[in-house]
């Protein structure tokens, strides 16, 4: 059987030194040492980010773009630089593309909202698919609903992949965008995206990718994905949380109304009418979360020290050692078994409710997500009404998921 | 090594293993549907009172946690038989309990065996499972047709 060591010698983890780089990690709840194991709903940050937060607050801070004095224009310059080394990160090479937002679900909104109001004409069709998280359904379901134009959904298998052949049905000349999860936040499933956009792109659709799960996990290239918008949010990959991204193919984002309004946003206001800036500033009104803008560039730098590809592989194989302990419990059922998956493991526990799973997993300071994921068309497919989900990043560790093995089978004597 | 909690007591294990009064009602008089989007649980309340303000029939149906189950099964078992009133002033008791406004070791109260879900007081995250099925009986009293604990 696959241990701890093992995986992350072959990954090229050093995962003593990682797991102390996260002050979180060693923390105690109930005098019991914290398993957690939540990290698709948010991750713990290292210490390199809570550093140079610290360091930003308490010797750098300035408003950024607006003073002339020099304060300001050193806080602007390393804000900026955030957003070159996003693009790089993601496979890009113009960082005017890089909008920032206060995380996925506003990076969602201000594409169906400003996409939607240039693009969309009533009878437009907008393809999403059973598998999305309410942010990705939300937006574009009042979108829809205002531009009079019509969502269709593809479905997944019972596996929770996206049906390929059903998509294919429904994409037309009247599809106007697709947009689709990279990883479920619910399934863990990784969608075959690259074909999805080129399949889309046949038929003249645009694609927006929800990357909210895929961001901390998959290496990215944007430029080869050819995809219009990517979402994702920096509190899921180390960062603080408050601060979120928006890729946009820039020719789309120049030929797009903003979306929020206010300062900084404009290049000539009079009470009669109001001119706006090109994009990113277009999309940035109002003061910016400048602090996590800062602690997002750090979390990319701690993530491409430790080599996304590494921590891919790591991940993959504590997934691997995960559903196999987990699939050795008699009454537990993973809900989410597709071929190509991330590191999220959501199931369902004969005759027990996911909350008393996790209300009673807490007692031995076990963080574990139970609930409907925002995603309740993916509950209904798979006709549960929640599952208990445990999600991995790259400082868990097989002895982690002993715990919740061991856990679980408390629970199910409680229950018995 | 075993969980061992306040909250998870024999009694309340039992009424979620064999919920009582857990069944559909066609012809009752009032009925809701409650909802805890938190989590998931659903449950249908029915209820069938008489001229007198009697409730002479009450059960559930759903899905839903260990506590909401036996929350709502154990509150069906107690107030059959009670008048809408008597009804009303324990939602405010059970209610107030489970938020620890109202302490039923100290103060008179009509709460009966439910005072076990005083436990609840302890999972501030699972209040809302324990009064799920007695906001959803204030709705149907008023007879509005869904609640939300949200």
């Amino acid at each position: 059987m696959a241990n701890t060591k093992s995986i992350a010698a072959d990954s090229q983890i050093d995962i003593e030194s990682i797991r102390k780089d996260f002050p979180m990690l060693s923390t105690k709840l109930n005098d019991k040492p914290l398993v957690y194991l939540d990290s698709a709903a948010t991750t713990h940050k290292p210490w390199s980010v809570i550093e140079a937060v610290k360091t930003f607050e308490s010797q750098h801070y300035a408003t950024v773009r607006r003073g002339a004095y020099k304060l300001g224009e050193l806080a602007t310059t390393q804000y900026e630089g955030v957003r070159k080394k996003i693009a790089q990160f993601i496979g890009i090479e113009d960082p005017r593309q890089i909008i920032f937002t206060s995380g996925t679900t506003q990076s969602i909104n201000l594409v169906a909202y400003s996409f939607g109001k240039r693009y969309i004409q009533a009878g437009d069709e907008v393809i999403i698919s059973t598998m999305e998280h309410h942010a990705n359904i939300i937006p574009w379901q009042i979108m829809c609903e205002d531009r009079g134009a019509i969502l269709k959904v593809v479905p997944v298998n019972d596996e929770g992949e996206f049906q390929m052949d059903e998509y294919e049905k429904l994409l037309n000349k009247k599809t106007k965008i697709v947009s689709v999860t990279h990883v479920s936040n619910a399934l863990g499933t990784i969608n075959p995206i690259k074909d999805i956009i080129f399949k889309a792109h046949s038929v003249g659709a645009k694609v927006m990718i929800d990357g909210a799960q895929s961001t901390p996990h998959i290496g990215l290239n944007l430029k080869e994905l050819d995809c219009e918008f990517y979402a994702f949010s920096g509190h899921k990959m180390y960062a603080p949380s408050g601060i979120g991204v928006l890729y946009g193919k820039y020719e789309l984002l120049e030929d797009m109304p903003p979306y929020v309004t206010g300062g900084e946003m404009i290049n000539l206001v009079t009470f009669e009418r109001t001119t706006y800036t090109k994009p990113p500033a277009r999309f940035e009104a109002g003061t910016p979360p400048i602090t996590q803008v800062i602690g997002l560039g750090e979390a990319i730098d701690y993530i491409t020290k430790i080599g996304i590809s590494n921590i891919e592989a790591y991940e993959h194989k504590l997934l691997e050692y995960g559903t196999s302990v987990l699939s050795g419990i008699k009454g537990l059922k993973l809900i989410g078994t597709a071929k190509n998956k991330a590191s999220i493991l959501s199931f369902s526990l004969d005759n027990v409710h996911p909350h008393d799973i996790i209300t009673l997993l807490d007692q031995d300071a076990i963080c574990v997500r139970g609930g409907h994921h925002c995603a309740q068309p993916t509950m209904k497919r798979f006709c549960v009404p929640a599952t208990t989900r445990a999600s991995l990043a790259f400082y868990n560790t097989c002895e982690d998921l002993d715990m919740l093995v061991k856990g679980i089978q408390k629970v199910q004597e409680v229950f018995s | 090594m075993s969980y061992q909690s306040e909250l998870y007591q024999q009694v309340i294990l039992d009424h979620n293993k064999n919920p009582r009064n857990f069944r559909r009602l066609e012809q009752g008089t009032h009925f809701c549907d409650g909802r805890n989007p938190l989590c998931g649980d659903e449950l249908t309340l029915y209820l069938n009172v008489n001229n007198d303000d009697i409730i002479e029939d009450i059960c559930f149906y759903g899905s839903g946690c260990a506590i909401s189950k036996a929350s709502a099964s154990m509150m069906t078992t107690n107030l059959k038989g009670k008048s809408i009133d008597q009804a009303k002033v324990m939602f405010e008791e059970f209610h107030k309990m489970v938020l620890g406004e109202f302490e039923p070791d100290q103060q008179e109260h009509h709460l009966g065996k439910l005072t076990i879900f005083m436990g609840v007081r302890e999972f501030p995250s699972r209040t809302k499972c324990a009064s799920l099925s007695w906001h959803t009986l204030i709705c149907a009293i008023e007879k509005k047709q869904e609640t939300s604990t949200e």
